[in-house]
């Protein structure tokens, strides 16, 4: 009998072990003689316990986790059964039970660059829906699923379709936002390093649906094993012919790249991104005219973040009411929160808009590592607001975190306990942006370094800067032409508001 | 290893971008691939380049400089990179950042006077579930604790 063993191949696995792990595998099943096929799976998003490995039995997938090399050895004693790292079915296990995986349903359950498992388990069904339907109506499905652009912005990926769709131009692009920057967000990292396709398929359907016929995705270089498996899963749907001349037999022609970012945060905005991917310096263009409009080299470009590309396949596969069916208010379908910093539970958690932060925090993450209680939970990324405890009855939805002085980003969030400074806290999102700026504008490029100055004097103990500090963000805000500048007083006010005794109290050291 | 000539240095770069040249939006894959092939982008490199793609010379640097990832001069050999983003900061990354620059003797962006490696801030590794994190030439590390940094630390003198 050969034994089907699971070990994730996910950075975040791997950072904890994964590939000593399935080496040990490996060296113990040829010891004894077992017979074992090993597959380097995505990650079930469990990060906490990770490497979580996952063996085939006759009652499904069960799981054992977190797994050392050294344990290896015991579990084949166990016959992987009764062991300490039991933890039973791996869809049983509460926090995965408690999901609705739409976007994220074979990542973690199928081999990446299987092409077999992805059609085994629904893959491919959405572009064969969307190949006989005219290009109007694909846009129209999309419209009508009610999906917003994950990357941050929440704009209706439906319209933006429409629009490049009703665009004149020799060529339409493709482009797939894969700078994932924000601290406290993996999902495209994920998603690209365990189910590659679907991002691929999701790009093929936009393609046809507003006539582009080539693709790029901007992938950041600070994950190299995504930019490896997409550059695999590109040649591997290149010679199945789902990209090429004619997509799958009959379709137009629609191909795409892989390009590597070169460590600029900016470069995930929008506009940036397209003057990097010309080979220019990644500074933010004024808008308009619209990417949709003159996007890249100046043609009809659609830019759309990986997991709003890697949600349209489910969407054509099941139709526009069933994904519509999940969500809250405006906010319609799934959304994987990414749940990082100091909980216990750390990982990605798929599910409807309508969660509360606080249940997200307290019952789905189990409050913090460290075991101290929660102090304040950045939303949203380095220009997200930090909620304190009194906001965490705001349900996840676009509106409802606006209206609660915040926004949902790209749906990171980043617990810190009792021991946080918020004046750091706010130090470091005046740092950030300064780091980052792309120099366009003054009060972005100059503000951000007289905020650092300014958090500094508070710091020392003069607590007339703070009217400073308030003044300073709301220049930053109204002059910035985008969301770095612009932002980074939510994080920033945020901190001063909610928690003004970091700023008044005496110190006891001085900033850094 | 000894710094290649000019010549030799020019010849290399001059079949990359050549190579590169037909992409669209050809300038930073053809700075990737300087870097890969010379472990920098040298200061010989951007007339070459700029030759090429028909650019001005300060146009290639302007580019270059731009972005945190190119560099000028040649890295230790082995790059440590410590996430100090924040879901890193909330699981006490400010400490591992302060033990590593102590322990390595050097700055940000420093190389140590020997020149086995080169120290490096990154802003977030999509390890944040798994923080504090931190790279070593390419190679994921997660929960870096102070014995997980000395271990990683007496690989990079090693
Ligand atoms: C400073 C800054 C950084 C951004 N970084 C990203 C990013 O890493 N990934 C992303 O998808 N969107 C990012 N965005 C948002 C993009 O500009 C854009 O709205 C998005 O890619 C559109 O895709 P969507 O509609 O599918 O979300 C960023 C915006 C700003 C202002
Ligand atoms: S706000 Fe900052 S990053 Fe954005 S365009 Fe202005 S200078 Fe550039
Ligand atoms: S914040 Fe450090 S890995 Fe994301």
């Amino acid at each position: 009998m050969t034994l089907r063993i699971y070990v994730p191949g996910d950075a975040a696995a791997r950072a904890l072990g994964a590939d000593e792990v399935a080496q040990a595998v490996r060296a113990e099943a040829a010891r004894r003689g077992v017979t074992v096929t090993l597959i380097r799976n995505g990650t079930r998003g469990m990060v906490w316990l990770e490497p979580l490995v996952e063996v085939e039995t006759a009652a499904g997938r069960t799981a054992f986790g977190p797994v050392r090399a050294a344990d290896v050895p015991a579990l084949f004693d166990a016959g992987f059964g009764d062991h300490a790292l039991a933890l039973g079915p791996v869809e049983d296990i509460p926090f995965f039970a408690r999901q609705t995986r739409l976007t994220f349903a074979r990542c973690g359950l199928t081999d990446p660059l299987s092409l077999e498992d992805y059609r085994a388990h629904g893959g491919l069904d959405g572009l064969r829906a969307a190949l006989p339907m005219a290009p109007g109506e694909i846009v129209q499905t999309v419209t009508e699923s009610g999906l917003r652009g994950r990357g941050g912005a929440g704009f209706p990926t439906g319209l933006k379709w429409k629009t490049v769709s009703e665009a004149e131009g020799p060529r339409k692009y493709i482009i797939c936002n894969a700078d994932e920057g924000d601290s406290g967000t993996f999902a495209d990292r994920m998603l690209m390093e365990g189910d590659p396709f679907a991002l691929i398929e999701g790009m093929v359907i936009a393609g046809l649906a507003v006539g582009a016929t080539r693709g790029y995705v901007y992938l950041r270089s600070e994950y190299p094993d995504a930019i490896r498996v997409m550059h695999a899963a590109v040649d591997i749907a290149r010679r199945a012919g789902i990209l090429g001349a004619h997509v799958l037999g009959t379709g137009p022609a629609f191909d795409m790249e892989i390009r590597v970012g070169a460590g600029a945060y900016v470069c995930g905005e929008e506009t940036s991104l397209l003057n990097s991917l010309e080979g220019k310096r990644g500074v933010v263009r004024a808008k308009p005219p619209l990417p949709a409009h003159q996007g890249f080299l100046g043609r009809p470009t659609v830019v759309n973040n990986v997991i709003s590309l890697a949600s349209v396949p489910v969407i054509l596969a099941r139709g526009a009411q069933h994904y519509a069916g999940f969500g809250l208010g405006r906010s319609r379908g799934t959304i994987p929160v990414q749940i990082a910093g100091n909980v216990k539970h750390g990982g990605l958690f798929e599910a409807g808009f309508g969660m509360t932060l606080g249940a997200l925090v307290d019952d789905i993450a189990g409050g913090t590592a460290t075991g101290r209680p929660v102090k304040a939970v950045q939303v949203g990324g380095p220009l997200g607001a930090y909620f304190p405890r009194e906001k965490f009855d705001t349900p996840f939805g676009y509106e409802e975190f606006d209206g609660a002085g915040g926004l949902i980003g790209h749906a990171g969030i980043v617990v810190f306990d009792d021991q946080a400074d918020m004046l750091k806290q706010a130090r470091f999102a005046m740092e950030f942006c300064a780091i980052e700026s792309c120099g366009k504008c003054t009060p972005c490029r100059i503000g951000a370094v007289r905020g650092v100055e300014t958090v500094d004097r508070i710091a020392a103990g003069d607590t007339a800067a703070i009217g400073l500090l308030t003044e300073l963000c709301d220049t930053m805000r109204d002059g910035s032409l985008c969301a770095l500048g612009g932002f980074t007083p939510y994080p920033v006010m945020s901190a001063l508001t909610h928690f003004p005794e970091d700023f008044t109290a005496p110190r006891k050291e001085a900033a850094e | 290893m000894a710094e290649p000539d000019a010549t030799e240095i020019e010849a290399r770069v001059r079949a990359i971008a050549a190579e590169l040249a037909p992409l669209e939006g050809p300038l930073l894959p053809i700075l990737h691939a300087v870097q890969a092939a010379c472990g920098h982008v040298p200061a010989a490199a951007l007339p070459v380049i700029a030759d090429v793609l028909n650019l001005s010379r300060a146009e290639v640097y302007g580019v270059m400089s731009f972005y945190h990832d190119f560099r000028a001069e040649p890295a230790g050999r082995k790059v440590l990179k410590i996430c100090r983003a924040e879901a890193c900061q909330a699981m006490g990354a400010d400490a591992v950042a302060a033990r590593a620059l102590a322990a390595l003797g050097v700055d940000w962006h420093g190389t140590t006077a020997d020149g086995a490696v080169t120290l490096e801030p990154v802003y977030c590794l999509g390890l944040c579930a798994c923080a504090p994190a931190a790279m070593i030439d390419g190679r994921v590390v997660g929960r870096v604790d102070d014995a997980r940094l000395d271990a990683l630390i007496d690989e990079v003198l090693a």
